[in-house]
């Protein structure tokens, strides 16, 4: 594992977690899985990673070469697919294929069957209605499930935490606005404005990310400013002020490092909670941009094609694993960051 | 004492916190923590302020520090108004004035090493070099009586006293000039006290520290004091030089205080004053003499009349009592 250098009660922690084997291996999955999603492009994609024709090199995954490159007839980007230009870079070199011949957005158009086709050695997991690769969609998704997971889970600690701090630590009138906007703010109904803003502008990522951290946020504020309310008349806290240290300094240094604990143990169960209210969003056709590789419309198309259950099957398994790898980590994080059990 | 200007003046001082309740949390009364109280503390001198839970004198040394902000009164620091100064002032005036607590297991963070713990209260000093600072921190470890190859470690490597000898090394870090100590060694066992009470000793003479003493442990207050305040329901009843206190005591509080410090020897027998009853309310207070309900010799004047802190004519300068019939009553001791 990476040479952290960590105090003694972190390295506890640490060991700890890696003596709940469960979580461990958990952890090690969702990041083999997290990282393969990353290589999606090196693993399903429908140009070669790598061509050699005519002595010259070439990296289709990274840049378009005109079909002139190769010496085909027009000038436009060279469709790796077309036997016509497999011919003609074959003929003089070589291309390194991914396992995968396919793309999330790719159409496979000489199906054996219409689709969506059953699996067979090419589609291993067969195609989606639209003739798609569902490995190749799955890959994809689960990338863009978990980037985006991880992306509001951040951002959502973030705006939590400095709220909550700052209720807790000033308290006060402050605490009690805050208190009674954030009662009114959570009990606003998030799907139906989602659904209300996505009729009116397409949601792209960012645009479904921004409707989500500003109805998602409030999940880490009470808890942060529980601790901050209690860490606030400890003792070295008052030493500190009474050493003339700022109030942003003792927040940072001896207010949140307190609430840190907390915090880092809800994390895994915010991250898929994420995942989970993103698959819905774009199970209900209110999430991502259609065309968009993603779990929840591959769902979608499960409940609509229930004759083809390769795909409802491989995105319940996918998804499935997703969400137990994330709260068996949570899980171990829990227990080895609980406090009552220090040393 | 000298008759030069006192370090810290603390002038009719008031700390009521609000109770709140009722319709929309309004304020439904006042607990009078600390109840218009006046002293001086002069430089190099050690005042300590004793009395039973609840009566204030915690609250008293918070105050003074500004960990809150007084109801009413005034706290003069070197002749400036503690309570008048702004935030960025009130920040420049804190280095001067420390505070050293009872519980040496709260009082520093457990996730900050000792460097840490040392390092912040020099950064905020900021006069050493920062190059310096780390030396500069293990001499304060070698000043408290703690090895300098205990530096980079946790608080809960420590013991008790290790720990308190970790509160002092911080609170001198930043060279004050008085030191509030709330109940700094009761936490500790009397073996390790007495060690600590030495070390706060040699280093007022070390570096000219003033010390506000708080305490409810009699015997460690007359090892270290000049001076006792006696406080009683948020009031003073009595100061007094120690010598004068301890075999003058005038008040009845006092006199009732005194005669339960046990006696190392078996054969003399002390009478005990025992007091009757519990301590009233700080909420609503007792009119009159505060002491009056549990007074032994308390009349009818003490039930209407409150007592003003006078000097006595009859013993050594600047021994104030509050009771009517201070030097009246039947010498104890």
């Amino acid at each position: 594992m990476v040479v952290l250098k960590l105090n003694p009660i972190n390295r506890q922690r640490w060991q700890r977690f890696r003596n709940n084997r469960r979580a461990f291996w958990s952890l090690w999955l969702f990041s083999g899985l997290f990282l393969l999603s990353l290589m999606a492009e090196f693993i399903a994609n429908e140009r070669p990673i790598i061509a050699y024709h005519d002595n010259t090199w070439y990296a289709p995954v990274f840049f378009n070469y005109s079909e002139l490159a190769f010496g085909g007839d027009f000038d436009v980007p060279a469709d790796y697919t077309d036997p016509f230009i497999q011919d003609l870079i074959n003929e003089d070199g070589w291309m390194l294929w991914p396992p995968v011949r396919f793309s999330y957005r790719s159409i496979h158009y000489d199906l054996p069957s219409p689709a969506p086709s059953p699996p067979s050695t090419e589609n291993w997991l067969g195609t989606d209605d639209q003739g798609r690769d569902v490995v190749a969609r799955l890959l994809y998704g689960t990338r863009i499930s978990i980037l985006f997971g991880f992306t509001l889970t951040i951002l959502t600690s973030v705006v939590g935490v400095a709220v909550g701090a700052m209720m807790g630590f000033f308290g006060g009138k402050l605490d009690l606005f805050g208190q009674r906007v954030l009662e009114v703010w959570s009990s606003l109904p998030t799907l139906f404005i989602l659904i209300i803003i996505s009729s009116m502008v397409q949601p792209t990522f960012w645009i479904l990310m921004g409707i989500m951290l500003l109805f998602g946020w409030m999940g880490l504020v009470s808890l942060v400013r529980a601790e901050s309310l209690r860490a606030r008349n400890f003792e070295y806290v008052q030493a500190a002020r009474a050493m003339g240290l700022g109030n942003t300094a003792i927040i940072f240094r001896h207010v949140l490092p307190n609430a840190m604990v907390a915090t880092i143990t809800f994390l895994p169960f915010i991250l898929a909670g994420s995942v989970t209210t993103l698959t819905g969003l774009d199970f209900l056709g209110f999430g991502l941009p259609p065309g968009s590789p993603s779990l929840g419309e591959m769902i979608n198309q499960g409940k609509n094609n229930v004759r083809a259950p390769w795909i409802g099957l491989s995105v319940f398994f996918m998804l499935s694993l997703i969400l137990v790898l994330l709260v068996f980590i949570g899980e171990g994080v829990r227990d080895a960051l609980d406090p009552r059990r220090t040393r | 004492m000298t008759a030069t200007q006192p370090l810290l003046q603390v002038k009719n001082l008031k700390q009521y916190f609000p109770i709140k309740g009722g319709f929309f949390g309004a304020t439904v009364n006042h607990v009078k923590a600390v109840d218009d109280i006046s002293f001086d503390v002069h430089e190099g001198e050690t005042v300590s302020i004793v009395g039973e839970s609840g009566c204030g004198k915690s609250t008293t040394g918070r105050s003074i520090l500004r960990l809150e902000h007084p109801t009413a009164g005034e706290v003069r620091f070197q002749d400036r108004d503690m309570v008048s100064l702004t935030r960025s002032e009130l920040r420049r005036t804190r280095k001067d004035l420390q505070i050293i607590f009872q519980d040496p297991y709260a009082s520093i963070n457990p996730r900050q090493t000792v460097a840490d713990v040392l390092m912040e209260a020099l950064d905020i000093q900021n006069i050493v070099p920062r190059a310096q600072r780390r030396e500069r921190a293990l001499s304060l470890l070698e000043t408290v009586g703690l090895g300098t190859y205990q530096i980079d470690r946790y608080p809960h490597e420590f013991s008790g006293g290790q720990r308190q000898r970790i509160g002092i090394a911080r609170a001198l870090a930043v060279n004050p000039k008085l030191i509030i100590c709330d109940e700094a060694v009761s936490a500790l066992d009397v073996s390790i006290q007495a060690q600590i009470l030495n070390l706060l000793k040699q280093l007022q003479r070390d570096f000219k520290l003033t010390y506000i003493f708080i305490s409810h442990d009699l015997g460690v207050v007359r090892h270290i004091s000049d001076r006792i305040i006696v406080m009683y329901l948020g009031k003073i009843v009595e100061i007094a030089d120690k010598k004068s206190l301890f075999e003058q005591p005038q008040h009845p509080y006092t006199q009732a205080l005194l005669s339960s410090i046990p006696t190392y020897d078996p054969k003399t027998k002390t009478e005990r004053i025992p007091l009757r009853g519990e301590i009233p309310s700080p909420i609503d207070p007792p009119q009159g003499c505060r002491f009056h309900t549990r007074c032994p010799y308390a009349q009818e004047l003490c039930r209407e009349e409150e007592p003003q802190l006078l000097p006595m004519e009859n013993l050594q300068a600047g021994h104030e009592t509050a009771c009517h019939f201070a030097g009246e009553l039947p010498e104890r001791n």
